[in-house]
């Protein structure tokens, strides 16, 4: 009775449900992309016009495209490179923003100065600093990385500096102080940390947030130009067969919700066992 | 109040100042400039060097910079090297089509969020909680270029309700409304769902408040204590959402705009690109840019419409 | 008029079951007012609200709570909603908190009057505005317009009397009222609710784990711990000469000058330390 009691709670602990499923799809999509890389059904570039707008099933597993390339190895490829851009983004923005807010919790000139930064990041959408990068750089991988990684700066760095302040207002910080340990080093040994639970949560909500937005990017011909496959220019170029191949709009769409709900709902559970003030309401 | 607003406009100024440094720095490292992308890779340095004299390019770029300024808060922008008609007036015609776009998938989000996060936040756990919630996580993960391909299928050339694409103009006024339609709602859905998530856990958590007991002990219904007490001390984190997610709305009207041809700003911009009309990304990502803060200086204001408790703080 | 009989509240919990009320019985009459003192946690906001119909959805229920012989924990919502505020008027604790932040004074109190008696704007306005000058609400033309941040923490309990009030209802119940004020408003608030039971000639239930409090206002005091009715009778019977040994503690752990305002035996109070 009692075991079983306390196996039940177990099974029913805040987020365990969402980190279940998210974990699920999430491992799903990281193990395709690697698979990707050792194995897809076909060569996804190998164009093949007589096999062309083939439905599911019909030829390869998810049919084949207006140039007869397969579907699915396409979509396998494209989610390994629609997660390599969206770590390197979400990298750039987490060590970045992190820094930064952590910097601006330790020091007030700093604060205000680095918060005034934030906001004006905050107002350039990752799609139109991706169409100015993309004037500059021209469009590619490097483009559509910093346009995502830049917009994440100031969400990882109010993150950080929120959580930041809240270590620095307890009271083993002011027993650090009083011995002795610097600014440096207090961060170093006890802000950074403590703060690493809500920001790896951020890291994967974002991570989220970094797929659609590489979706939307290679959907405007701003992501990885072709041959790579991408799940936002397979979309863009479903545009034109939307009746006689709805699949090739189905698909990748599909693929992206998918991958994007999975990190969402991993995000939601780890934020429901880490985070220090909804574990505390549970 | 007024000091409370003047701040935050001041605030506000400096963020506008700090972006139009940070476009104006990316385009000036742009290689080539409007004057060679106008005339082409054939120009002579000589003609060059005079249509770079004739449009100012020849100045220092602090000069340049200010100029540039200067011609924002006035409306002149330059002229666009690919239209050759003044990017004001150019602006101004795509804004009357992104701004009833966004206004409209606003208007639409929050009619889908509002009585879908508070009817589930009046039973957490219900059947309503749960279709909520599913809907949240749904709407969140689907990209909304992707909805608006999904519409066109069904909705435009399945259904042939409403158009595939294309804006027929404000002449005639319902015509253009139905063109907005498709489009604002593919926009919508993805911005209601995280709209309808903040306004459940807000709802949910003001209604454990002891002011809504107060209100059942007068003999409110739920349904009053609900929409009448819960609701309106719920909406400033609903606002701050809305005001978080004009920025998401800005990058999904750029998209948007292109699966359903609608000559809008993010159209404009993303056509400036494929011509390098360096001009008219400059203007467009700052015009884009001061509407995100002006919509921010808004939130703020509107904070105080619904939390009397924010009108007196200085 | 009131008549709680065999009361028993329970909340579930992870397998088995918390009981907070247990076989409660006690009566209210016309006019009387009754105090429930008891430590917190014993039990006696959980009967408050089990009186006015508000307890959690997860609670269950046993016994009856009979006004005027009709059983309230039998009643459906439509029932209970005519019924509070009319009949039942609840003043809570926690004055910050209890009034809803983005409504004026006037507003709240009107509210009520325009729910049971259909009252148009203007009418129940007016109602309000006289409902504030009865609490003693000073400039009440223009408090009427404040809203709960405006004011201090005595106005905004004298405008939740003035709530609890508006409808004139039979059975008034005050749960810990002044418990969350200063001393000096205390007694301001305590006179303003004894001279309105009088005047409207109130049932009354008051919460209190102050005893000095109770023996202000009450007839007839009802003594709570863990759930249970340690004992019940006239006032200043169980004050004076408590029966139950926990009553016994509850008045010794009082202050002595305390003590001896509520004109208590000292012989007695040595005796029970």
């Amino acid at each position: 009775m009692t075991a079983r009691a306390v196996k039940l709670r177990r099974g029913w602990r805040p987020g365990s449900v969402p980190l279940l499923v998210g974990g699920i799809l999430t491992a799903l999509l990281v193990g395709i992309a690697l698979t990707s890389l050792v194995w897809t059904p076909a060569d996804p570039a190998r164009m093949r016009i007589l096999q062309k707008l083939k439905a599911p099933l019909v030829s390869g597993l998810l049919g084949t495209d207006q140039l007869g390339r397969d579907v699915a190895s396409m979509l396998m490829r494209g989610a390994f490179n629609s997660l390599t851009t969206a770590f390197a983004a979400v990298g750039l923005g987490a060590v970045l923003g992190t820094l930064a807010g952590v910097a601006a919790a330790a020091n007030h000139t700093l604060d205000a100065v680095l918060m005034r930064i934030c906001d004006a990041l905050f107002a350039l959408p990752p799609i139109l600093s991706a169409i100015m990068l993309g004037a500059l750089l021209g469009p590619g991988a490097l483009t559509a990385i910093v346009a995502i990684g830049v917009f994440m700066i100031p969400v990882f760095a109010r993150v950080s500096r929120g959580a930041a302040m809240q270590i620095w207002a307890r009271d083993y910080i002011m027993a650090a102080r009083m011995a002795g340990k610097g600014t440096a080093r207090i961060t170093l040994e006890h802000v950074l940390p403590n703060i690493s639970a809500q920001v790896i949560v951020q890291v994967t909500i974002q991570l989220a947030m970094a797929i659609l937005t590489e979706a939307g990017l290679s959907f405007l011909g701003l992501g990885l130009p072709p041959p790579a496959p991408t799940w936002g220019r397979m979309l863009a170029e479903a545009q034109t067969y939307l009746l006689q191949a709805p699949h090739l709009a189905l698909a990748p769409g599909l693929a992206i919700a998918a991958a994007v709900l999975g990190l969402n709902l991993l995000g939601d559970g780890l934020a429901a066992r880490l985070d220090p003030r909804r574990r505390q309401a549970t | 109040m007024l000091r409370h607003f003047t701040r935050r406009a001041a605030g506000f100024g400096v963020t506008f100042l700090l972006i139009s440094i940070l476009v104006f720095c990316m385009m000036e490292i742009v290689p080539g400039d409007p004057a060679s992308a106008m005339l082409g890779t054939s120009a002579t340095p000589e003609t060059l060097a005079a249509l770079r004299a004739q449009m100012g390019l020849d100045a220092p770029a602090v000069l340049r910079y200010l100029r540039w300024l200067g011609g924002l808060v006035v409306g002149d922008m330059g002229t666009s090297t690919t239209y050759g008609v003044p990017v004001g007036g150019l602006i101004r015609e795509r804004l009357a089509v992104t701004l009833p776009l966004t206004g409209l998938a606003v208007l639409v989000a929050v009619a889908i969020a509002l009585p879908l996060g508070v009817t589930a936040a009046a039973r957490p756990g219900g059947v309503a909680d749960g279709a909520a919630t599913l809907y949240a996580q749904a709407g969140i993960a689907v990209p909304n270029f992707w909805i608006g391909l999904l519409l066109i299928m069904v909705v435009a050339l399945g259904l042939g309700w409403l158009p595939a694409g294309g804006f027929p103009g404000w002449g005639d006024p319902a015509a253009g409304l139905r063109a907005l339609v498709l489009p604002a709602l593919a926009l919508a859905i993805p911005q209601s769902a995280v709209l309808t998530r903040v306004t459940r856990a807000s709802v949910v958590e003001v209604m454990n408040e002891d002011f809504v007991r107060t209100a059942r002990a007068k003999g409110a219904s739920v349904s009053r204590a609900l929409w009448r007490h819960a609701v309106p001390n719920a909406l400033v984190p609903v606002i701050t959402m809305l005001g978080l997610q004009i920025s998401f709305l800005i990058g999904g009207a750029v998209l948007v705009e292109n699966v359903f041809t609608l000559p809008g700003m993010g159209r404009l911009a993303w056509q400036a690109l494929a011509q390098r009309d360096l001009i008219v990304i400059q203007n467009v990502v700052m015009v884009f840019a001061t509407v995100v803060i002006v919509v921010n200086l808004g939130v703020d204001l509107l904070y105080t419409v619904v939390d009397p408790r924010l009108r007196r703080r200085a | 008029m009131l008549a709680i009989r065999h009361l028993s509240i329970a909340f579930p919990r992870a397998g088995a079951e918390a009981r907070v009320v247990e076989d409660v019985s006690v009566e209210v009459g016309r006019g009387e007012s009754l105090g429930i003192v008891g430590e917190s946690g014993s039990g006696k906001s959980m009967l408050s609200l089990a009186t006015i119909g508000l307890l959690p959805k997860s609670a269950r229920t046993s016994g009856e709570i009979l006004l005027d012989g009709k059983n309230i924990l039998g009643m459906g919502e439509r029932e209970l909603c005519s019924l509070r505020g009319r009949r039942i008027g609840m003043i809570f604790q926690e004055p910050m908190t209890a009034l809803n932040p983005a409504m004026t004074a006037g507003e709240q109190i009107a509210e009520g009057i325009r729910l049971h008696r259909g009252t148009g704007r203007a009418e129940a306005r007016a109602e309000a505005l006289r409902l504030l000058d009865r609490v003693r609400i000073p400039d009440s033309a223009r408090r009427i317009d404040s809203y709960p941040h405006e004011m201090s923490g005595g106005q905004r309990q004298r405008v939740g009397i003035a709530i609890a009030l508006a409808l004139k209802p039979d059975l008034l119940i005050a749960d810990e009222p002044t418990t969350a004020l200063d001393v000096t408003v205390q007694k301001e608030i305590l006179d303003i609710l004894d001279e309105l039971v009088a005047d409207l000639g109130l049932s009354l239930i008051l919460i209190s784990h102050d005893l000095g409090v109770i023996a202000r206002s009450t007839d007839r005091t009802l003594v709570m711990c863990r759930g249970r009715a340690i004992e019940e009778g006239p006032t200043e019977r169980v004050l004076r000469h408590p029966a139950a040994p926990y009553t016994r503690d509850l008045i010794a752990a009082l202050p002595r000058r305390v003590r001896a305002g509520l004109g208590e035996d000292p012989a007695l109070a040595g005796g029970a330390r």
